[in-house]
């Protein structure tokens, strides 16, 4: 759904004439606005945002056999806000460089149906039997075993992700370094 | 007071006496009593606050009280943390100074917030006062280690240095190497906010050995996590301590150092830092959780298990400052562990992103609201919201005194119902009698304003965005809050009437900021000529309002009281009504 804010045109919904009246006026009639705060498609990267750091470009997905969407809309970015001071901005932004320069390699996991993504240093793990059961563990879902020519035989869920030439690949394919 | 009376006791008394009166509101009634107890109260205040630095000249605070030790000012509005307000509109403390150093050579104490302090000004501070002993920058800029280096070496009593959130330039001075090695008297040292090249670590130590009264200190992040532990042995009376970089790979000899060296640390209450902390590390701190009462987690990018094992060692605290992280499971662990809980506050880690990256929603602030007794103090961004969330906060939190949401998107509605958060914050300020500052988000009707004007009588500031839908709005809050001291409105439809309206109502607070409203050059210049005891100050970049289009809108606007006129160092994109260009002289 579309979730661009178009704040500059939705100032004046209400009549401007002054009311007089109990409180509680007003809101009779909610404004529907639509803006649902759980997804129900997967989440399509790379996310076009010209304000987030680029590390989104390593993502894994689990995908069920749904259509990927187009990517959501760039977001506008309005000057102060939310309103974060500065520092705490910039070292949110170092943390990030540093989470892609190698104090630990963060990457979004988001899996079909679930409302929030999850981020998991992939640094922590040694291999990729950890990974998944991980994964397992933290998606409270089966994976199953992978084999070279059958990919995931055991469920419905098979670990995917997006590589560097925007390419949806299974894991386990590439050596785990 | 009968007249006899008065005079019956000698001014030795009446002084004696009025040094047990601290606060500045009651020292203001004390000088309002009689003309004698206003000269002897005069001559007696030793400490001033000054809350908008143009509201007054330093001049005429040093006719009235000649014999100030101690002075606090405050320069930008808040809105300039954010970005809103441009560089070079002002808050320049060199005047400040200057005219103190003559007039107050025992000053000792300096507290300045949102200034542009440069190093000449710390040079003259270090130069003028000889038993200087508290120099507080928070959130200023202008200054650079330079500007350091003369105040360590200078003050040989310095007890108490803390630039906390401030922009500091690097000369490339090593700085605390000037301080003496006769020098002792450290108490409090915060320069969390200086850069990697500006702290030598050896001269660090060396100050930190020979301080044995320090109470609180404040490392910057660049401080490497091995050399933490020493600085601990150094000083294990610590109280307040701020870590430095946490991030390197776990090492068994690392931790098991750190490890012992917090469990020296019997007086350690409050902890902050944890930069790119390694969970692996946190239970080096274990020892002396149970004593915690602050905790600033809020740069740490750890994640809801690790907060809540965390959490559960520290059943004493009072403050604590997370990343979103700590998701609604870890706010349902402090609230059942931490039942002294005071103030939380809680950051977002991604802030710019559409999507939430952890599990944190209105919930979270809904268990720590009913789990928490003693909860006062909220500040919390999260990405959805109810209103039945927020009564049900109101209802259970009655004593809160601070609420500041901000639901990230702006405009987002009660996720449950599509309605505005009218209901939700009106029952905030319905049932939280005490409440004094609020902060505002999410979509909302003039129907929140009208609950904040009819019952938030003690609310004294206010922060606004993206709310509202007329003049209407910031009517009922000009017309009904009582105590309000400070407003600051962006993106809101708010324009001309409600402010004539209401303009005496400006001169009984301290400031007003609007900016992206809808307040004509107009008004403004009407409101000034109406008020002249009310700065009107347009900040525009776009031009000269004078040569806009009739129905332009000002960018931003703020108003502030002064009995000092208007100011002398304005930039050019500031406009007043003052047609007399010569008036303005470049800073």
């Amino acid at each position: 759904m579309e979730r661009r804010v178009n704040y500059e045109n939705d100032l004046n919904l209400m009549a401007t004439e002054p009311r007089s009246g109990l409180p509680g006026c007003g809101d009779d009639e909610p404004q529907r606005k639509t803006n649902p705060s759980i997804r129900n498609n997967k989440r399509t990267v790379p996310e076009i945002s010209e304000v987030s750091s680029s590390e989104s470009n390593s993502s894994i997905t689990m995908s069920g056999s749904d259509d990927q969407d187009s990517p959501p809309p760039a977001k506008e970015q309005v000057v102060g806000w939310p309103p974060i001071r500065s520092n705490r901005k910039n070292c949110l932004q170092s943390s990030k460089r540093n989470e892609v320069e190698g104090m630990g390699m963060y990457v979004k996991v988001s899996v079909d149906g679930a409302p929030y993504l999850r981020k998991i240093d992939l640094k922590v793990y040694g291999g990729y039997p950890q990974l998944l059961k991980a994964l397992e563990n933290m998606f409270k879902l089966t994976i199953g075993a992978y084999s070279k020519r059958e990919g995931y035989n055991g469920s419905d869920n098979a670990p995917t992700y997006e590589d560097k030439d925007g390419d949806w690949m299974l894991v386990g394919d590439v050596p785990w370094e | 007071m009968p007249r006899r009376l008065a005079s019956s006791l000698s001014d030795e008394v009446l002084e004696h006496v009025f040094s047990f009166i601290q606060s500045d509101k009651d020292r203001n009634v004390v000088s309002a009593v009689c003309k004698s107890w206003y000269e002897i109260e005069r001559w007696c205040r030793r400490k001033i606050f000054v809350g908008n630095c143009y509201a007054v000249s330093p001049k005429m605070v040093i006719r009235r009280f000649p014999q100030v030790r101690s002075i606090e000012l405050k320069g930008k509005p808040h809105f300039a943390d954010f970005n809103l307000v441009p560089d070079g509109w002002g808050g320049y403390v060199l005047q400040w100074i200057t005219e103190m150093a003559g007039a107050y050579p025992w000053l000792d104490e300096i507290r300045l917030k949102r200034m542009v302090v440069t190093d000449e000004s710390l040079e003259l501070i270090a130069k003028s006062f000889k038993d200087f002993k508290v120099l507080v920058l928070a959130s200023c800029e202008g200054f650079s280690t330079d500007g350091l280096a003369a105040i360590a070496a200078s003050c040989k009593n310095l007890r108490e240095l803390d630039l906390r959130e401030s922009e500091v330039d690097d000369s490339s001075v090593h700085w605390l190497s000037h301080f003496p090695e006769t020098y002792t008297s450290m108490v409090s040292l915060n320069i969390s906010c200086l850069g990697s090249g500006e702290v030598s670590f050896s001269a660090l130590e060396r100050l930190v050995s020979r301080c044995p009264n320090l109470r609180s200190l404040k490392l910057n992040r660049a401080v490497p996590l091995d050399k933490t532990a020493n600085i601990l042995r150094l000083a294990p009376q610590l109280v307040e301590f701020s870590t430095c970089t946490y991030s390197a790979e776990l090492r068994s000899d690392v931790f098991s150092n750190l490890a012992g060296a917090f469990s020296n640390c019997k007086e350690l209450r409050s902890l902050s830092g944890f930069w790119d902390v390694v969970p692996d590390y946190l239970p080096a701190i274990y020892s002396v959780c149970s004593r915690l009462t602050s905790l600033n987690l809020s740069y740490a990018t750890i994640q809801s298990p690790d907060l809540i094992k965390l959490a559960s060692h520290c059943p004493s605290l009072q403050h604590l400052l997370v990343l979103d992280y700590t998701e609604d499971s870890g706010l349902e662990a402090l609230a059942s562990n931490s039942k002294d809980l005071q103030e939380l506050r809680v950051f977002p880690s991604d802030p710019f992103d559409a999507e939430p990256n952890a599990s944190l929603t209105e919930q979270g602030l809904v268990a720590v609201s009913l789990g928490c007794p003693k909860l006062q103090s909220v500040l919390y961004f999260c990405r959805r919201m109810s209103n039945a969330a927020l009564v049900t906060i109101a209802q259970n939190r009655p004593n809160l005194t601070r609420f500041r949401l901000c639901i990230i998107e702006p405009k987002t509605a009660d996720y449950l119902t599509g309605e505005p958060f009218g209901v939700g914050f009106g029952a905030i300020v319905e049932h939280c009698k005490d409440l004094i500052r609020l902060s505002l988000s999410g979509l909302l009707t003039d129907c929140v304003f009208e609950y904040i004007g009819k019952y938030a009588k003690k609310l004294e500031m206010l922060s606004v965005a993206f709310a509202g839908d007329s003049d209407l709005g910031l009517h009922h809050v000009l017309s009904g809050c009582e105590s309000l001291r400070k407003l600051e409105i962006r993106d809101c439809p708010f324009g001309d009437k409600a402010l004539l309206t209401n303009a005496a109502k400006l001169e009984t607070m301290r400031s007003l900021w609007m900016s992206s409203c809808s307040v004509s050059f107009e008004a403004c210049k009407l409101l000034s000529q109406k008020m002249p005891r009310l700065n009107v100050e347009v900040i525009d970049e776009r031009g000269p309002p004078d040569s806009r289009p009739e129905n332009y809108t000002v960018d931003k606007l703020y108003i502030y009281r002064s009995v000092a006129g208007p100011r002398f160092d304005m930039p050019p994109f500031v406009w007043t009504k003052d047609e007399d260009l010569a008036l303005r002289l470049s800073p």
